[in-house]
């Protein structure tokens, strides 16, 4: 099995490679509960974070998962650097590349930022896609994965796929960068994926996706009884037109709050990839509940990117080898 | 490509309950008892299989310990120092038993030892989970050409090799037949 330099898109893994990364971050998770919480593989290893967005837990969870690997980790953002200065995208990168970065982790407004990166050859590192735009953000769905195998499986979840299990993302998929990894994440694992949301909030050609739309979500939950329901954040700052009348009547109808949470079946999870906008498209009461993922969510986040990094940066991977 | 038969099946199972004896003859002589403040860890993969069947062997000769508190498994894959440059192995569980290895003397079992890199990666894995009284070594094989200051204190069968020759051990939870072979 031939190993992927960078990690772009969740479409660049194939079901076995993205077991492998969950199965490894299975072993990562007992780091994380451990005492000494390091590892020494990636010693003399440099990750640098480069965050052209905002971002508090996809920065953070980057930074701890490769501190973690005894990496050194150098974080930048736009904010302060010579980017507001009108610095380009090449001329950071190369500034990177000739100060020896190993991995670059990019967060960028503009999507395909991250690929642009990978195949210029400004830089010769490895490039992690932390979402770029309204495109990808692939670590993240690699973290709901790991989070929905977990509470399906338990401790027996290493090896497993997610057959059968069926998802639905609700909410602003439109702008949303979380279901569209998710979706093809999902669907190489197996799941069956559902997308509920107004029609102003999906993709246009909606019927190019691997997925059921439905315009409905009292409607989905009670005839569709997923096993996941994965509420999407509005994400207010990309809503340059009217997408829906009112953020009332937006809650009102898309809103998780306690009437749905009470359709939901017993053993079904609530996951929401953060931040969330408690009120809006998930009420307190539903973000509280013991069916939330929410925390677990941001705990897996650092188990899955320390496999990511591990993978991506240790020597290439032959299966089986001795 | 020419292979030869090393240790059978009743070679190995007798290897096994000598080194069992040796462990506790040799923590008698530091402890209360043969199996006070013992903890066996296999190292993957051969090694865990190897660890459980030391540990039915002391439990054989001391019916009354509870073998199960002292056995566990370290996956040292994190600490090798050959990562950036050889093919990696997928990472696997490691469990300590839940005692802790603090001030308990740590028997390692592996199958082959060879250079003695997995055993160094194994000694700085430990570190990272406690300080124990004292850690020792065991293993099936010992086929030479070490490469770190690193003996083993208790060996199922020294086997001097060449560097060209292969060490296959067979176990049968793993590979469905017992026997150390080696292939040329």
């Amino acid at each position: 099995m031939s190993q992927n330099k960078h990690l772009l898109s969740a479409a660049d893994l194939s079901a076995e490679a993205a077991i492998e990364i969950l199965d490894t971050a299975e072993g990562m998770s007992n780091v994380n509960e451990r005492e000494i919480k390091k590892l020494p593989t990636l010693r003399g290893k440099t990750v640098v974070n480069l965050f052209f967005e905002d971002s508090t837990r996809t920065r953070i969870s980057f930074e701890l998962a490769a501190k973690r690997l005894s990496a050194d980790v150098i974080n930048f953002s736009a904010k302060g650097s010579s980017v507001s200065k009108g610095e380009s995208l090449k001329d950071t990168a190369q500034t990177l590349e000739a100060m020896g970065a190993d991995a670059v982790v990019i967060r960028h407004p503009a999507s395909g930022a991250a690929n642009v990166l990978a195949h210029s050859g400004w830089i010769g590192g490895s490039i992690v896609n932390a979402g770029d735009g309204t495109h990808e953000h692939p670590t993240q769905a690699l973290l709901d994965a790991f989070t929905m195998r977990k509470r399906i499986h338990g401790s027996a979840s290493t090896g497993k796929n997610l057959s059968g299990v069926k998802v639905a993302i609700v909410g602003d998929v439109l702008h949303s960068r979380v279901a569209r990894s998710n979706l093809l994440l999902l669907n190489t694992l197996g799941a069956e994926v559902h997308f509920v949301a107004p029609p102003t909030l999906l993709p246009a050609n909606p019927a190019n996706w691997q997925a059921k739309l439905h315009y409905s979500l009292d409607e989905t939950l009670k005839t569709e009884k997923p096993d996941v329901v994965m509420m999407l954040r509005v994400q207010g700052e990309r809503m340059n037109a009217s997408y829906f009348p009112s953020e009332r009547e937006y809650s009102r109808i898309w809103g998780l709050n306690a009437d749905r949470l009470a359709l939901l079946k017993d053993t079904a999870i609530l996951m929401h990839p953060g931040p969330m906008n408690r009120g809006l498209e998930i009420d307190a009461v539903a973000a509280d509940s013991s069916k939330s993922t929410v925390l677990e969510q941001v705990a897996n986040g650092v188990s899955v990117r320390m496999a990511v990094l591990f993978t991506l940066l240790s020597g290439e991977r032959v299966s089986d080898a001795s | 490509m020419s292979s030869r038969t090393v240790l059978t099946s009743d070679d190995i199972d007798r290897a096994v309950t000598r080194i069992a004896h040796e462990i506790l003859e040799a923590n008698t002589a530091l402890q209360k008892s043969g199996t006070a403040n013992l903890v066996i860890l296999g190292i993957p993969t051969r090694g865990v299989l190897l660890a459980e069947r030391i540990a039915a062997a002391i439990s054989k000769a001391e019916p009354e310990a509870d073998v199960s508190q002292m056995l566990g498994r370290l996956d040292i894959t994190m600490y090798r120092d050959d990562l950036a440059s050889n093919p990696t192995r997928a990472i696997t569980e490691t469990s300590i038993p839940a005692q802790g290895i603090d001030d308990k003397v740590v028997v390692l079992v592996d199958d082959v030892l060879f250079s003695g890199r997995t055993i160094r990666a194994a000694l700085d894995a430990l570190n990272d989970f406690g300080r124990p009284r004292a850690v020792r070594l065991a293993v099936l094989v010992d086929r030479g050409h070490r490469e770190l200051p690193i003996r083993a204190d208790f060996v199922g069968k020294n086997l001097p090799t060449s560097r060209e020759e292969r060490i296959r051990v067979q176990l049968a939870e793993a590979d469905g037949t017992n026997a150390v072979v080696i292939e040329s």
